[in-house]
């Protein structure tokens, strides 16, 4: 299965064994699956490319147990069909679902949608993994039932590595009954400081929000309540006598939530990226993205993730939060970032050889 | 003459805090000699007992300088003897760490000192009507740094999940001597999970120093249902109707009839006559979505004909429910001289086999064997009664608790669902993993700790590794203080 390096066609293994063999046949390796996130599978000519475009399928899904283990190259939609058939779901609304995202791409870049809000992201759903670490091994870690303490965790931690510590091959999820209704209101928001309160102040309520997201350009914040009906129009009609706002129908709330999961909102090109927030600096980011004009941005999760847009050619502003770039040219890691000697050391253990991407590159 | 003269590595110790902070002295060193695991026992060479992170960094340092071992110890309730200490090395006691330094009620965040008590977090939230969510059965004495070790996790894990779900940042000495900070004040970050990754390390990274947790708003409303079956099966059949309906109750456990017998020794639980299992549900949410998915929850509760189904019609009420299950363990403790916790985990649908086999086996081997576990998430906590005074019965009790385990492995499931790995399990990380599995989480430690000095003897089995003795109940559990979950 050997090829050349980055330009040949990729390493495409179709079992988890031969992913553990392309991974010892190459002594640097970047692995790609959906191509949504295109910067996080870009390498240097010296990196082998790796395909999990065969490493496809759900292999056990137990509806009664609120979890499913796919392989990484398992596209989402494939996933979210399976589930809605059972009435369950993933709570935290994966992201380029329509656009072809893998499982393995939404770990390996640690984004959730808009529904991480109410239950958490990816992080908190993950139950474990089958990985190659650096010397070629296929390892599990973690586990397949909804509870477990059982050695480190690894699975975690893959959540947004990039792939710099590992290949993973297979991953199990914990899964939700999914809410039998939805309720989506467009509150008013006229500036950025009564934007930034708004979402602290509906997050600390007692209506469950589900999702609470807000756009830069609009003067209005986005809140979902999910649950049964008979519950959702009293709770909607409180929030809405609170507040100056409207309850969107069905179909504009549907496409209100895909604009924010397939990113419909951004400019097509050029660097999309992610930014890690804190709820009391919406603020400040609203700011930044309005002070450039060609840049859009995007206020989710309540105000704990931001992401930002700009045309390709022009250049992104400067960034005061972590920050992953998705798709477009430059750095994948942005703004300031903390490292620590134990960082390295922590690499040296999974990738003694760096066959994945060094931490920094 | 006094061991802290004797040993020279303690006279060395005593320069970095205080008089008065290292104890060192016999009558100190017993109270940490034990830990809610208190089948065994180990005294330490001297306690320390720092006052600020400062403190604690520079005892830390000395260890790895002096490779000296270290074992965190905050209320000592770890349950897989966690914090059992090492008869060569000494406990660093967090409890004077017990600051709560921020709490934000427009994030919703607290940051936190390792010592500080769980339910103390909650306590300080709930002005701002806001709370902590995991509750392990401790919580009212159990801290903060302890639960982030062991990744602790209590009755709502199902819907909140575990400690790690509710870990938004860390400061940390790692056992390499580097102060770290991981995460923030964020919910979401970017790049690696380092803190997901230092939570549930089982103390053998280093030391928690300040933890970012998250706060959620308290529920507002609460339906809390007790209901009695005539058999463990059927109450096994309702969670599954339960499961199946599509609703999400905050918490699921079951408790079987010897457990009840002991709950009712203890708190004077009552519950409705002639049950062999009883089964606890919560729902919890707005009061609009409490009242419609209420209906839900009690006709399928009525279909599954329990023999008395109880709803709690007050606060009160509720903690009474809650009371008789968080006291169920301790509880046990008035039925036997000597108990083993278990904390295995099945897949939700083999509940049933997995309790058959646990009563099979306990029979075949002569054993009582109570049952209370968290039916919503598959995590069963057998609790083997012994008589340590009888020869062999405590090893009688271990065969049946390593039996139990490799089913829990065998059936797809876990070996310990929230009480770690420990000393107590940690003969058995290898029936769940393989040895290239457990190399990998060897290096990952060593890049933690080369020197091998924090909390070594837990987690994996090794040369070594304390030897383990056993005794009774904890003095404290005896008397009802603590309990355990």
């Amino acid at each position: 299965m050997k090829t050349t390096a980055s330009g040949a066609s990729p390493l495409t293994p179709t079992t988890v064994a031969e992913l553990a063999e392309a991974v010892r046949s190459a002594p640097r390796v970047i692995p790609s699956g959906g191509g949504t996130k295109p910067r996080l599978a870009r390498e240097g000519e010296e990196f082998y490319r790796l395909s999990t475009a065969k490493l496809s399928g759900i292999t056990e899904y137990e509806p009664s147990e609120f979890t499913f283990t796919a392989l990484a190259g398992t596209p989402l939609k494939v996933i979210a069909a399976a589930l809605a058939e059972r009435g369950q779901y993933l709570p935290f609304d994966p992201v380029l679902l329509k656009a072809g995202a893998t499982l393995g791409g939404t770990i390996a870049a640690g984004i959730s949608g808009p529904g991480r809000f109410r239950f958490g992201g990816v992080r908190d759903f993950i139950l474990g993994v089958r990985f190659v670490d650096g010397g070629g091994r296929l390892l599990r870690m973690g586990g397949k039932v909804v509870k477990n303490a059982a050695g480190f965790d690894l699975p975690k931690f893959f959540v947004g590595s990039a792939g710099r510590f590992g290949i993973v091959a297979e991953a199990s999820f914990k899964v939700f009954p999914r809410p039998p209704g939805w309720r989506t209101l467009r509150l008013e928001a006229p500036d950025v400081a009564t934007k930034g309160r708004l979402l602290m102040e509906l997050a600390r309520g007692r209506w469950e929000i589900d999702a609470l997201d807000a756009p830069v350009e609009e003067p209005a914040v986005y809140a979902r309540l999910g649950g049964v009906n008979e519950a959702l129009d009293p709770l909607a009609m409180e929030l809405l006598t609170r507040w100056n706002g409207a309850a969107l129908t069905s179909g504009e709330a549907e496409f209100l939530w895909q604009t924010v999961t397939e990113f419909r909102w951004a400019h097509s090109g050029g660097p999309l990226v992610k930014v890690a927030l804190v709820a009391a600096q919406v603020e400040e980011f609203l700011a930044m993205v309005r002070a450039q004009p060609e840049a859009r941005g995007w206020v989710s999760g309540g105000g704990n993730t931001g992401y930002l847009s700009v045309p390709a050619g022009s250049p992104l502003p400067k960034l005061a939060w972590p920050a992953v770039m998705l798709r477009g040219d430059g750095p994948l890691w942005l703004g300031p970032t903390r490292r620590f000697e134990i960082m390295q050391r922590v690499k040296a253990a999974l990738d003694p050889q760096d066959r994945f991407p060094r931490l920094d590159a | 003459m006094a061991r802290s003269t004797r040993v020279p590595v303690l006279r060395r110790l005593h320069a970095l805090l205080p008089a008065g902070r290292i104890l060192a002295e016999e009558q100190h060193l017993a109270a940490y000699e034990s830990d809610a695991l208190t089948a065994y026992r180990n005294r330490p060479l001297a306690v320390a007992v720092p006052e600020t992170a400062d403190e604690v960094i520079a005892l830390v340092r000395f260890c790895r300088d002096e490779g000296l071992p270290f074992v965190a110890r905050g209320s000592g309730t770890s349950l897989s003897g966690g914090s059992l200490p090492l008869v060569n090395g000494i406990v660093i006691a967090l409890n004077r760490l017990n600051r709560i330094l921020k709490l934000d009620p427009a994030q919703r965040i607290a940051v936190v000192e390792p010592g500080v008590i769980n339910l103390h977090v909650t306590a300080a939230a709930a002005p701002h009507g806001l709370h902590y969510a995991p509750d392990p059965s401790s919580q009212p004495i159990c801290t903060i740094g302890g639960n982030v070790a062991f990744n602790a996790g209590g009755a709502h894990c199902l819907k909140y999940g575990m400690t790690s779900n509710h870990v938004l940042g860390l400061k940390a000495v790692l056992a390499t001597g580097e102060v770290v900070e991981f995460g923030g004040a964020g919910r979401d970050q970017v790049g690696p999970d380092w803190t997901g990754l230092f939570v549930g390390n089982e103390g053998l990274f280093g030391i928690a120093l300040e933890v970012t947790l998250q706060l959620l708003p308290r529920a507002e409303c609460y339906h809390t249902v007790l209901a009695g079956y005539a058999t463990i099966e059927q109450a096994g059949d309702a969670v599954a109707a339960i499961i199946a309906s599509g609703l999400l109750p905050g918490a699921i456990e079951i408790m079987d009839a010897l457990a009840l017998e002991a709950a009712v020794a203890a708190v004077h639980a009552e519950y409705p006559p002639g049950c062999e299992a009883v089964l606890i549900v919560e729902l919890e949410g707005p009061r609009e979505a409490v009242a419609a998915d209420r209906g839900r929850l009690d006709a399928i509760i009525a279909e599954s004909r329990p023999v008395e189904a109880r709803p709690a019609r007050d606060a009160a009420e509720r903690l009474a429910i809650w009371k008789g299950r968080k006291s169920a363990f301790s509880a046990v403790g008035r039925l036997s001289p000597d108990f083993i916790v278990q904390d295995g985990v099945v897949p939700r649908r083999r509940l049933g086999e997995a309790l058959r086999h646990i009563d099979e086996w306990s029979r075949e081997m002569g054993l009582r064997c109570a049952n209370v576990f968290h039916a919503g998430d598959g995590n069963l906590h057998p609790l083997i009664l012994y008589d340590g005074r009888v020869p062999g019965a405590l090893e009688q009790a271990e065969a049946l608790a390593g039996r139990i385990l490799r089913m829990c492995v065998e059936m797809g499931g876990s070996i310990t669902g929230e009480h770690g790995v420990g000393v107590e399990k940690r003969d058995h990380l290898a029936t769940m993993f393989s040895a290239d599995e457990i190399d990998c989480m060897q290096r990952l430690r060593a890049a933690f700790d080369p020197r091998l000095v924090a909390n070594p003897g837990k987690m994996f089995a090794e040369a070594g590794a304390p030897a383990l003795t056993q005794h009774g109940l904890h003095p404290l559990e005896r008397a009802g203080v603590i309990s355990r979950e």
